[in-house]
């Protein structure tokens, strides 16, 4: 199961007024700790993560996507591409299973119950297009604790099977002080 | 490669939400958090209700951005959104977001455009600083 991510929102304001309370009541700080020693970490590749027609159609599918591109080969030969094209955002489906090395291992301290999503990133250094087979490398580019709560930024690396990169991933979740 | 168009009137459409479409995006994602399927397990987690995930808001907005550039996912070079407020979906609803793009930035020189999203449900905004960076 991929990362319980919640849209954060709100969480700015909650934050300072958390931090306060930190400053002068430290008791109250609830949830376990972020394990801070975590950022800088980079994991080994995860996958391969063959991508199909058919994963692409659907998550173009639940999404709304309405270009022929996301499910007629023919349409995305037209444009030039070897094959269906994903949307923009589907290399999130990947990205999650490389982030969950690190949100499900509890000496993160990552508490689920606790994590709102407080952004998400795409660079496409090239389309993702059915027949890639890529993996993807998880960088914990930031851990820390701020105003109470838990802030973890991830990047994942995705490449080909050649090694080339196509897709860089960026996410930041905050893991919630007091509710 | 025929010639490149962008098309403005793409930039604005109205996308419904349901609990079904929830979970085709639950299967289609790999995201199974329970709090996008489940009252009980939404409200357990401090929750009003069932609410969507963040990445389908973000993913069913930028589908505007692959209509600007004539249907052409690969000419989406990047995009990136933070998550400002919730898309509660109820038990037997559907519900809208509504999205609006407007081209925010020309880059002649690299041959970029950047376009900005405004994503809003029940006239509340949802997604903040959502930017699509596309080849013109």
């Amino acid at each position: 199961m991929t990362a319980f991510v919640v849209p954060g929102y709100d969480v700015r304001r909650r934050a300072s007024t958390s931090h306060r309370d930190r400053r002068t009541r430290p008791d109250r700080l609830t949830r376990m700790a972020l394990n801070t020693d975590f950022a800088g970490r980079e994991y080994p590749p995860a996958g391969p993560f063959p991508v199909s027609r058919e994963e692409i159609a659907d998550f173009a599918a639940a999404v709304g996507a309405t270009a022929a591109a996301h499910r007629d080969p023919a349409a995305a030969q037209a444009l030039g591409h070897r094959d269906v094209v994903a949307p923009p955002t589907f290399a999130v489906r990947l990205a999650q299973r490389c982030e969950a090395q690190l949100v499900q291992d509890p000496e993160a301290g990552i508490d689920f119950t606790r994590v709102v999503h407080g952004e998400e990133g795409f660079t496409h250094h090239r389309p993702i297009v059915a027949g890639d087979v890529l993996t993807g490398v998880l960088h914990v580019d930031r851990m820390r604790e701020a105003g109470g709560h838990g802030m973890v930024s991830t990047r994942v690396e995705l490449t080909d099977d050649g090694g080339r990169p196509v897709t860089t991933v960026t996410s930041t979740i905050v893991v919630r002080g007091e509710s | 490669m025929s010639e490149l168009t962008t098309d403005a009137a793409a930039l604005t459409r109205t996308v419904p939400v349901d609990r079904a479409r929830l979970l085709d995006y639950a299967a289609a994602s790999g995201d199974q958090n329970p709090i996008h399927q489940d009252t009980a397990a939404a409200r357990a987690a401090g929750l009003e209700d069932v609410i969507a995930h963040g990445m389908w808001t973000m993913g069913a907005a930028l589908d505007v951005v692959t209509a600007y550039v004539g249907g052409d996912p690969g000419r989406v070079l990047s995009c990136s959104t933070k998550f400002t407020g919730m898309v509660v979906v109820p038990e037997d609803a559907t519900v809208e977001i509504h999205v609006e793009g407007a081209v925010k930035r020309t880059d002649e020189a690299a041959g970029t455009q950047t376009l900005e999203l405004t994503v809003t449900s029940g006239g509340r905004k949802v997604l903040g600083r959502c930017q699509a960076v596309v080849r013109a």
